[in-house]
């Protein structure tokens, strides 16, 4: 049996009164030991963070503070230590990774300083030696040219460069602990796989107990060595990895671990022959700022190809910056293209002056990311699903009633008709907005990673909700996402995209047994837990 | 909306200020009842000390200065919230325009309203009324023509941050026009930043409208504050009260004012709301 490095003992995080619920995590208890990896998973607003937060002393006091219980590390309770002897712990014994580098980062100072800096406060090493802890440490966690590293700003490193940074920084001073609140939730799933590995590598190579924070079970299954599942502020099971994943006993635990879309091969479906509705010919568009001093250029879309045929869901899939959420916009129209042609029916709309849109806006609708962004704070839900047929020169009262009976089909109540958006959470925000796209009736429906910001559960319903909508409506789709095991589950086809290119586009069946380009090759390897969901699936 | 309601509510410098003002709102609408006599009509002897029959004293020409500061108050207000408004509609109208299209037209858009910012505000209000003849009206116009760059600036940045948001996208797609995006959508979402800058404009203009009359560029026909101090200045030694309480009545609205508007600021901004 390891040591323990940290316990907690029936932790309870207190709200502030008028909070959703009284406390943010009652009772909590938790073993962290060295050398093993404990993966604390739970969906939004479960409390996951606060833990964490917990434990370094940074919870948002006054309003949020330990209730009772406590925290016991190296035999003393940091739920009551003074600030001044958490201030010696955090960062010296335990080390604590951020989701988002950029934000944890000073962006003034070059990643070498930020690094010194904790050795400076922390040891009384010398000038020479610091630097060469710190290259040491750059090193190990595989940083290219570590010189020219510590001599750079966060903003001049990719994301996963910026992670590996605050890595290094974490592991500076051997801490015992590592923290790590969702550290790859803003990566690319390949850049991703990589950053796990490199966490499990040093974790092993140290000896360091992790506290690793998620709310992705392939994340889970590719670290984890003991799991604990929180629901709403209550650990409901915890255990070792293989027992909790393997045969988990929590009706909230199995229902998680149902929700996650499974990496299998879809049902192979017949070939869809029907006409083509939508199609993008050779378009390019470059994002640039042409001032009086130059300027940069980035291509966003080197000439892609597309079609996408009548009741046929086409998947685009690639990583951040591969373009796929401008083509999207460009075949909206809601972005103007360089060059090339989108075929709407047969039509060129891609030079189309705005007066004459109107129509084509009609038969393309879109469903955006970002469930919190994409509604108008200050307009009543009904008046956002009735907004488009007013425009469209449809009475009010009858779009008011179009309306109403258009929440019925998504699944919302019709009092919902009266409240405003931030009254709602983030699935049924989504609703609103599949709502708002199909007031048209579009013939074509562009969904921009539309379930990315919500939690699994709420995910398969969404999606559900996507897929029966589509069918009764005969709706062709296209789907834009990053995440492959999602784009399997609902898209006749894929498109590959890297770098403003589509890579690779075939039926899905055949991308997932036999990719052709080595980087969708790269990206089927790359999903988290891939390996699990293939022993479950045969 | 409540609830920016209830955070103003809380706070008690902004009640305090609240209720200073009420109690200028109170005695503007009383004016005629308790001074039903034209306030430049001579009310009794020259320079009475201030209790006895005249509360507040009388001037060097024997008019009541409680009546001229009632008066006054009616002529500050009037002033201070029409050339506020206009300055507000102004404004948002340029950095609305400049904010939502962008490109060469914000360029010259913006570069015409920092143009008007370095002119020195004073200075430039005084040439204006020089121009125009002394007379409410052309108080407003100049007091507007020095404040609108504040509101100019506000709203074209709420605008270019509201510009990128996916709910203005999602209504662009819709096929709404331009005009249905900024009324119904953009405006609504930085109304409460514009009501926040707005009432400390209000407080601002009071103070220019008091320096111009002053100076002898108000109306002459139209009682006000500034005018009362500038009558009395001569006798300051002599006759302390007709320059004291008139300039009492301005510090006390134009802190009540800016008291207000920093509490709208905190109750309806976002970005301050958890200090």
């Amino acid at each position: 049996m390891n040591e323990t490095v940290l316990e907690l003992e029936k932790l309870t995080i207190a709200l502030p009164p008028g909070a959703d619920r009284a406390n943010a995590v009652s009772d909590v208890d938790l073993v962290l030991r060295a050398g093993k990896v404990t993966c604390l998973i739970g969906e939004s607003g479960s409390g996951k963070s606060l833990v964490a937060r917990s434990i370094l002393g940074l919870l948002p006091r006054p309003h949020v503070r330990v209730g009772s219980g406590r925290i016991l590390f190296e035999g003393q309770d940091l739920a009551v230590a003074p600030q001044d002897r958490m201030r010696a712990i955090r960062g010296a014994k335990i080390g604590m990774i951020f989701q988002e580098p950029m934000t944890a980062l000073n962006p003034l100072h070059t990643i070498g300083r930020q690094l010194d800096e904790v050795l400076r406060i922390h040891t009384s090493l010398g000038k020479a030696a610091r630097r060469a802890r710190v290259l040491e440490l750059i090193d190990s966690v595989h940083l290219p040219e570590p010189a020219r590293i510590i001599g750079s700003f966060p903003h001049q490193l990719s994301g996963g460069q910026r992670q590996r940074a605050m890595i290094a920084m974490a592991l500076l001073l051997n801490p015992r602990l590592l923290i790590a609140d969702e550290p790859t939730t803003a990566l690319d799933v390949t850049t991703q796989a990589q950053i796990l590995y490199l966490i499990r590598e040093l974790q092993r190579e140290h000896g360091t107990s992790v506290l690793f924070i998620t709310h992705d079970f392939g994340v889970v299954v590719d670290i984890a060595d003991e799991v604990a599942v929180l629901q709403r502020g209550t650990l409901v099971e915890r255990g070792t990895a293989g027992a909790v994943l393997g045969a988990p006993t929590h009706p909230y635990t199995k229902a998680l671990i149902a929700a996650v879309p499974k990496l299998v091969p879809p049902a192979a479906r017949p070939a869809n022959m029907q006409p083509i509705i939508i199609e993008a010919r050779n378009i390019t568009k470059t994002y640039g700022t042409r001032g009086l001093f130059g300027g940069r250029v980035t291509l966003a879309l080197a000439g892609v190809n597309m079609e996408l045929r009548r009741g046929e869901t086409l998947g685009l899939v690639g990583e951040s910056g591969s373009g796929k959420s401008t083509l999207a916009r460009a075949i909206t129209r809601l972005l103007p293209i360089d060059s090339g042609q989108i075929l709407l029916g047969g039509t060129d709309i891609a030079r189309l002056p705005r007066h004459r849109l109107r129509p084509i806006r009609k038969r393309v609708q879109m469903v955006f990311q970002d469930p919190y962004a994409s509604l108008d704070p200050r307009q009543r839900v009904i008046d956002i699903i009735a907004e488009g047929p007013i425009i469209h020169g449809t009475p009010a009262f009858r779009a008011r009633e179009e309306a109403l009976a258009l929440l019925g089909l998504v699944g919302l109540d019709a009092s919902a008709a009266k409240r405003f958006p931030h009254e709602f959470s983030g699935g049924q925000r989504q609703r609103i907005g599949i709502a708002r796209a199909l007031a048209l009736h579009p013939e074509v429906l562009v969904a921009d990673e539309p379930v990315s910001a919500l939690d699994v559960s709420v995910q398969a319903q969404v999606l559900a909700l996507l897929a029966d909508i589509k069918a009764r409506l005969q709706l062709s789709m296209l789907f834009v996402t990053h995440d492959l095991r999602v784009a399997l589950q609902v898209c006749d086809r894929i498109a590959v995209m890297k770098q403003g290119e589509v890579v690779e586009m075939a039926p899905t069946a055949e991308i997932f047994f036999n990719p052709q380009h080595s980087y969708t090759k790269a990206l089927f390897a790359a999903v988290p837990g891939g390996s699990w969901q293939d022993r479950k699936a045969s | 909306m409540w609830q920016g309601v209830a955070r103003f509510a809380r706070n008690r410098m902004a009640l305090f200020g609240a209720a200073v003002l009420g109690c200028l709102l109170l005695l503007v609408v009383l004016t005629p009842v308790i001074y039903p006599d034209n306030p430049f009509k001579l009310a009794g002897p020259a320079l009475q000390p201030p209790g006895g029959r005249f509360l507040l004293g009388t001037d060097t020409l024997g008019r009541d200065v409680a009546a001229e500061i009632a008066y006054g108050a009616r002529t500050s207000l009037l002033i201070g919230v029409g050339a506020t408004l206009a300055a507000i509609v102004f404004g948002a109208v340029l950095g609305g325009i400049a904010g939502y299209y962008r490109g060469r037209t914000e360029t010259v858009l913006m570069r015409l309203t920092e143009f008007f910012q370095t002119i020195p505000a004073f200075i430039f209000a005084l040439l204006i009324v020089a121009i125009l003849s002394p007379s409410v009206s052309s108080e407003i116009i100049a007091i507007a023509a020095v404040s609108w760059p504040s509101i100019a600036r506000l709203v074209r940045g709420e605008f270019v941050a509201l510009g990128g948001r996916e709910f203005v996208q999602a209504c662009a797609g819709l096929g709404a026009s331009d005009a249905r995006i900024i009324l119904n959508h953009m405006l609504p979402n930085c109304a409460s930043s514009i009501i926040a800058v707005g009432s400390l404009l209000i407080g601002t203009a009071i103070l220019l409208e008091a320096g111009l009359a002053f100076l002898g560029l108000g109306d002459p026909n139209v009682m006000s504050w500034g005018l009362i101090i500038s009558a009395g200045r001569a006798v300051l030694r002599s006759a302390w009260w007709i320059c004291t309480f008139p300039g009492i009545a301005i510090l006390l609205t134009v802190l009540g004012i800016n008291l207000i508007g920093d509490g709208l600021n905190e109750a309806l901004n976002p970005r301050l709301r958890e200090r």
